[in-house]
């Protein structure tokens, strides 16, 4: 993929989470507070901002058919790999038409249309769940991959240990792809982590792992190339360590008190797509085609809020579908 | 009709499924050599290592591998040895498995039959002698089965397999060696109980291995002169309300026996259940809330027995009875 595409995917979830963000000011009942009731989206919201690289240039290299799971801070993998914008707005408004019939909102946002697999609530939950598709793709003798997305505080749990074992014992296509921003929820991750890091506990485990500047589009695009290849070839699981930078709190109501002006001002700076657009410029894009690009992108994003704003909320009775097949029901 | 092992009924039933449908493997410890109850004896001969897959012992991977296998098109038996190791994987079971297809607004569907052994398992002490039904019987989203004979734990296990959703699929740990008579084709349907026995006067419910022992004990209680039924209940959710509030009113009298502790367990909303909509008076014994001790007399102070099960019908049949301390 091209760097202008890389650009595009990029201010496509920037977007999506600018505006998600706005929509949720007021939408977290956190410290006794009340919920504003203008407020379109509610509860916790984990938004990628500065982040939308990674997500970006790994997806790049999945076909519709890959599957992919996520972590908490899932909107911008959806997006990647071609999850429906109007839905996924609708989703985190609560509405009927949205992804999940407004069953899971932010946190467990997913598009199994395109093989996204959700995102998760639990921290390092969905490593052995990508193990296990990607031991079924290879059971079932599929060509496909899994892109397995999880943060930093991910590698301090146990299903990380067991999944990269796992994945490595039974050579499984598997790209594990860590989104190092640094914070485990409000804690600095590097306080909490023993050892050499995130990609050296890979490497022990037998699982392959390169670490790339998570900020540079162009430089995670063309890592996640070759172990996309790699691990597509039949090599085994890889990792893709990419180091980030959290530009917001844990979740937008988080106005990180706890953390330094200078790490927030450098975390902003570091912003990929500021980035990817003055190496385009220096390459000698003309502004007009960015210009065009970021027109398109806000058309899209207005489709998308109307599309949530139209959709009517799920009905009570909604509650009790999809639950399970034998012993549904209110059961009282 | 043949005669079987409890563990071997259920490898049949596991074998005939994995015959008929390629997406059914299973996964767990020790699986390839026929797991510690020998319950999958044969299988990974028959079928190869791909489709019955040794694991490490990693339960977290184990069960959320099941997720993940199951949402990419298999239909995997995840193998967790005994209900007390189940627990390092409760965030795969509870969080993931049984809310996957809810959560994701019904996108997936997570086919997937989680077996966790049950029970006392004579002189192994607290961390492998629990009973936990109740747990995943407070859970939406699961079904939950506890077999008391190898009838059960060959057309449940089947039925299991052949299902849309996580079955907690819970066999006891002292039955696998029990024996008797297994036709397929007696094919009750998950979510019946079995009325083993119609009694006047007081009808006893129970499941996995207080059902011998509730047998034995409408035996004893007939010798003196009290008419006792017992229910089965098979499959712990759903529950067959249906049945059990039939024979509750028809006897005016229900005493539910379980193994598990006593204190909020199922056997509490059975109880309930039968007297809010019946009107039916009501008992239950469960094991004291103690953890199981290793030596026999500890052990045997959280086991309930037939004279216990006899003791209390007798006290729920007494005219002046009030339910006290068990």
């Amino acid at each position: 993929m091209e760097l202008i595409d890389l650009y595009r995917g990029m201010a496509r979830i920037r977007a999506f989470e600018l505006a998600a963000e706005a929509a949720s000011v007021g939408g977290v009942a956190a410290l006794g507070q009340a919920i504003d009731p203008r407020s379109k989206v509610r509860g916790p919201l984990h938004v990628s901002i500065g982040q939308e690289a990674v997500a970006v240039a790994v997806c790049a290299h999945l076909q519709r058919a890959d599957l992919l799971t996520s972590s908490h801070r899932g909107h911008g993998h959806t997006l990647a790999k071609g999850g429906d914008m109007r839905r996924m707005m609708a989703e985190l408004y609560g509405r009927r038409d949205g992804s999940n019939g407004g069953k899971g909102g932010s946190m467990h946002i997913a598009d199994f249309s395109v093989g996204m697999l959700g995102a998760n609530g639990v921290v390092a939950a969905g490593l052995p769940i990508a193990c296990g598709a990607a031991q079924a793709l290879k059971i079932l003798r599929r060509p496909q991959i899994v892109a397995c997305f999880f943060g930093d505080g991910a590698a301090n749990r146990g299903p990380f240990l067991e999944s990269l074992n796992w994945a490595c014992v039974y050579g499984l296509p598997v790209l594990f792809v860590c989104e190092d921003n640094r914070w485990s929820a409000t804690s600095k991750t590097g306080a909490l982590t023993g050892g050499p890091g995130i990609a050296a506990r890979a490497e022990a485990l037998g699982v392959p792992a390169f670490t790339a500047d998570g900020n540079d589009v162009a430089a995670v695009h063309d890592l996640a190339g070759r172990l996309v290849h790699e691990v597509r070839a039949g090599a085994g699981p890889r990792l893709l360590h990419a180091k980030t930078w959290r530009v917001r709190g844990h979740l937008s109501a988080d106005r990180q008190g706890y953390r330094d002006p200078a790490d927030i001002e450098r975390a902003t700076a570091a912003d990929p797509l500021a980035r990817a657009k003055a190496q385009l410029l220096a390459g000698g894009t003309p502004a007009a085609e960015l210009a065009a690009i970021d027109a398109a992108v806000t058309d899209e994003l207005a489709q998308a809020m109307a599309f949530a704003e139209a959709s009517p909320p799920p009905a009570a009775a909604e509650a009790y579908e999809d639950v399970q097949t034998m012993g549904a029901g209110p059961w009282r | 009709m043949t005669t079987m092992s409890y563990a071997e009924a259920s490898a049949a039933a596991l074998r005939e499924a994995m015959r008929q449908d390629p997406r059914v493997v299973v996964l767990g410890e020790d699986v390839g050599r026929g797991g510690i109850f020998q319950q999958y004896l044969g299988l990974q001969a028959e079928f190869g290592a791909e489709r019955v897959i040794d694991t490490p012992i990693s339960e977290s991977a184990i069960a959320g591998g099941g997720v993940g296998m199951a949402l990419a098109g298999l239909r995997p038996v995840v193998e967790l040895r005994v209900v007390d190791f189940a627990l390092c994987a409760m965030d795969e079971i509870v969080n993931q498995a049984a809310k996957n297809r809810f959560m994701f607004g019904g996108q997936g569907r997570v086919p997937v039959v989680l077996r966790m052994p049950i029970g006392m398992w004579t002189h192994s002490a607290a961390q492998h002698s629990q009973s936990l039904e109740a747990w995943f019987a407070h859970l939406p989203g699961v079904t939950v089965m506890c077999p008391s004979t190898p009838q059960d734990n060959h057309v449940l296990l089947a039925q299991a397999l052949r299902g849309e959703d996580p079955v907690i699929y819970m066999e006891h740990k002292e039955l696998w060696g029990v024996r008797g008579p297994v036709d397929p084709a007696d094919a009750m349907p998950a979510g019946h109980a079995r009325v083993l026995r119609r009694g006047a006067d007081v009808v006893l419910v129970a499941w996995s291995a207080a059902v011998p022992l509730a047998e034995r004990a409408a035996t004893e209680l007939a010798a003196q002169g009290i008419d006792a039924g017992v229910i089965d209940l098979r499959t712990l959710w759903p529950w067959d309300r249906e049945t059990v509030l039939a024979e509750a009113a028809h006897t005016g009298h229900l005493l539910v026996v379980h193994e598990s502790v006593q204190v909020a367990g199922f056997g509490a909303e059975v109880a309930a259940s039968a007297a809010q909509h019946t009107g039916c008076r009501v008992g239950r014994l469960g094991a004291p809330r103690i953890p199981v001790g290793y030596a026999a007399a500890l052990e045997a102070e959280a086991r309930i027995g037939v004279p216990q099960i006899v003791a209390a019908a007798q006290a729920l049949r007494s005219p002046n009875h009030r339910q006290t301390h068990a």
